[in-house]
């Protein structure tokens, strides 16, 4: 299914070693990493929610996890955070397993799954200081700077019975801040949010990142992985069906052209006959296509040549939300080596 | 293109520009890490998570703050508080005691006797409804809020969440039983005097004593409501819904009160639930009958024990998917 999976590129740690290696090879060797799960897999009854997913994730990347809806993706987190019990596989956050070592695991791991949810009852201060008695340590003199960063500093005391989605979703990100985390997991950590606030959002992640917080950021919102994320792992009815850097990923599909004509049809044709354009398409506004540069130019004569008008023949780069329909619509397409 | 697409990607190039300052932020922690030697900083951060993990004291303060805040729990201490005070205005409207119940003759004569027969009343369904009221809720409304996956990810194992509700749970139902006879005793005292007890063999009570024996009456009592509690504990636990626990404990001490009311079972009726409400009467005869109280002691952890047992493994190794 996912021929991807062994052919991992280790970037994180190419760029790691060299320095590390000149002074203590065995330190960094010896260092678990953030995440390590493999063959997880969940059922519920006839359906296979998580199947057989490995995801290694390395420190310092920000992980993006895409799938569609029901792909899984809560299903994984929920696993790695070890509230639910995998039917097989393993997950370890720094090399401990949630199921074996509880809550010692979770050392310097925060996050939520789904919605983040709170003591309505309570005030969102309260809920905060609930959640870092939870959490012990200094996490108490962390809270005015996480109501503060997530931008809750002035309602703090209302009961969260009366906040709104959006504000809940900045509430639970201020709940993970409390933590000090090393790695954060985020299950759609934007859903819900005004303009301002994914904005605000995905620049705490940068933030974040930026201060060496590994981030696993599952989504379905193509331009925030594509803003934020160094790698990613698309899943599809539970399975891993791509996984690798974001870049070798918008790289490997190869060049696109959006092509415009005075006679679509007859350019169809041309197209068609020509064997090194390939992925031929009809969009919107034109057709598409895949081909190389010299092959572009070629192409244009042929079109004259055939008394097609070229109105507009650009270069379109593949975005990952193409990428993404291409992998997890339609019929299982091979992935690009 | 649309707008926010070119946004996306006018904001790309940043996001790519400092990426690669997390890896190096990263390897500079590693070799930090790495010239203090390796396993020192790692053992310590251990031992320094270990030393700042909360304790299950802390966790059980904030369960029972959360049960402060919470308006189910003064619906069940409110009860605690105002069915004394109708009972002692009936009694007031009526002007005698109710002749057909054990201390009932006495209960005009001294405040003494007011506590023994609002236990006597109360055992029906007062109490259970009292303490499963909060001890059916305990679990369940975190599976309602969907709050449990929220404390489940802090810094606190499963099994100190568990014993803290429990530990909760069971003050509450403490609380309430003080505050029942309580008011009962005060407002009895105040309204019918400070005077000796009868007991339940004739003989005369001096007041000191008869207070010292009332408290044992109540912690004898408060042993089958514990082991109510621990029923609805196990209910909120399996059914993660909060009115079905409820409900649920309070039937099955019904249904047991109705089974001892079955002639034909006579030998089973001194181990069912319901008739260890009785056993505090043991403590107010003369000489004190310790055989119901002893009984009741095992026959309610009878009760009480497994099903928190099986509480706790229930909660131990569920899947928490709501919310
Ligand atoms: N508790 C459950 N009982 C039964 N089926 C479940 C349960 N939880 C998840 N599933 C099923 O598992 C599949 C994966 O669900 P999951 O919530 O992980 O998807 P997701 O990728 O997070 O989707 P979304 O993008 O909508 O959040 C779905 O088909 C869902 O119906
Ligand atoms: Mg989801």
């Amino acid at each position: 299914m996912a021929p991807s999976l062994d052919q991992r590129p280790r970037i994180a740690s190419e760029e790691l070693t060299p320095e590390a290696r000149s002074s203590a090879p065995t330190a960094t060797v010896a260092a678990p990493h953030p995440i390590e799960a493999r063959g997880l897999v969940k059922r519920y009854g006839h359906l296979t929610a998580v199947d057989h997913v490995d995801i290694t994730v390395e420190a310092g990347t920000v992980y993006g996890y895409l799938g569609p809806n029901g792909a899984g993706k809560t299903t994984s987190l929920r696993m790695l955070l070890g509230l639910i019990r995998p039917d097989e596989g393993t997950a370890k956050l720094f090399g401990r397993d949630p199921l074996e070592e509880g809550a010692a695991a979770l050392d310097g791991v925060a996050g939520f799954v789904e919605a983040p949810r709170f003591y309505p009852y309570l005030s969102g201060r309260r809920n905060l200081e609930l959640m870092a008695a939870l959490d012990g340590g200094d996490a108490p003199d962390r809270i005015d700077a996480a109501l503060e960063t997530v931008g809750l500093a002035g309602r703090d005391g209302d009961k969260v019975k009366g906040y709104s989605h959006g504000m809940k979703q900045r509430l639970g990100i201020g709940a993970a801040l409390l933590r000090d985390p090393r790695l954060l997991l985020l299950d759609e950590p934007t859903t819900g949010l005004d303009p301002a606030g994914m904005r605000d959002m995905r620049e705490l992640v940068r933030r974040l990142a930026a201060d060496g917080i590994t981030v696993l950021l599952s989504s379905h919102l193509m331009g925030e992985v594509e803003e934020l994320c160094d790698r990613v792992a698309i899943v599809r009815s539970g399975r891993v069906i791509y996984e690798g850097a974001l870049d070798a990923l918008l790289r490997s599909t190869g060049q696109r052209y959006r092509l415009r004509t005075t006679d679509d049809e007859r350019a169809w044709d041309v197209c068609s006959y020509r064997p090194d354009v390939s992925d031929l398409r009809r969009g919107p506004d034109g057709l598409t296509f895949a081909a190389d540069e010299e092959e572009a130019a070629l192409l244009s004569l042929a079109l004259a040549h055939n008394g097609v008008g070229v109105t507009a023949l650009v270069p379109a780069a593949a975005s990952l939300e193409e990428l993404f329909f291409r992998f997890t619509e339609g019929d299982e397409q091979e992935v690009p080596a | 293109m649309s707008p926010p697409e070119i946004a996306a990607r006018g904001a790309a190039p940043a996001a790519r520009a400092s990426a690669p300052g997390a890896p190096a932020g990263q390897a500079a922690r590693g070799a930090a890490d790495a010239r203090s030697g390796a396993a020192a900083p790692a053992a310590a951060r251990a031992a320094r998570a270990r030393a700042r993990r909360p304790r299950t004291a802390a966790v059980y303060k904030w369960e029972l703050l959360k049960l402060r805040a919470q308006k189910r729990t003064y619906l069940g201490l409110g009860a605690a508080v105002i069915v004394p005070i109708i009972f002692l205005a009936a009694l007031e409207a009526q002007g005698s005691g109710p002749d057909e119940v054990p201390f009932g003759r006495y209960v005009t004569q001294t405040g003494l006797a007011i506590p023994p027969v609002l236990l006597l009343f109360s055992s029906i369904w007062l109490f259970p409804l009292i303490v499963s009221l909060v001890a059916g809720d305990i679990v369940a409304n975190e599976d309602g809020n969907g709050t449990l996956k929220t404390i489940l990810t802090r810094s606190v194992d499963r099994h100190q969440i568990f014993v803290a509700k429990v530990l909760a749970a069971f003050t509450y139902a403490v609380t309430a039983l003080v505050l029942f006879a309580g008011t009962g005793l005060l407002l009895g005292c105040l309204r019918y005097g400070f005077d000796p007890l009868v007991s339940l063999s004739g003989t005369t009570i001096e007041t000191g004593r008869g207070l010292t024996l009332l408290g044992a009456a109540l912690l004898a009592y408060l042993m089958p409501v514990l082991a109510i509690a621990s029923i609805a504990l196990l209910l909120s636990t399996v059914t993660r819904n909060s009115a079905a626990a409820v409900v649920g404990a309070l039937m099955f001490s019904l249904i047991l009160q109705i089974i001892g009311l079955i002639s034909g079972l006579d030998a089973i009726r001194p181990y069912l639930l319901s008739t260890q409400f009785d056993a505090w009467q043991g403590l107010l005869r003369e000489p004190i009958d310790w055989a119901p109280i002893v009984r009741s002691a095992w026959v309610c952890a009878l009760y009480a024990v497994p099903s928190l047992i099986a509480a706790l493994l229930v909660f131990m190794r569920r899947d928490v998917t709501g919310g």
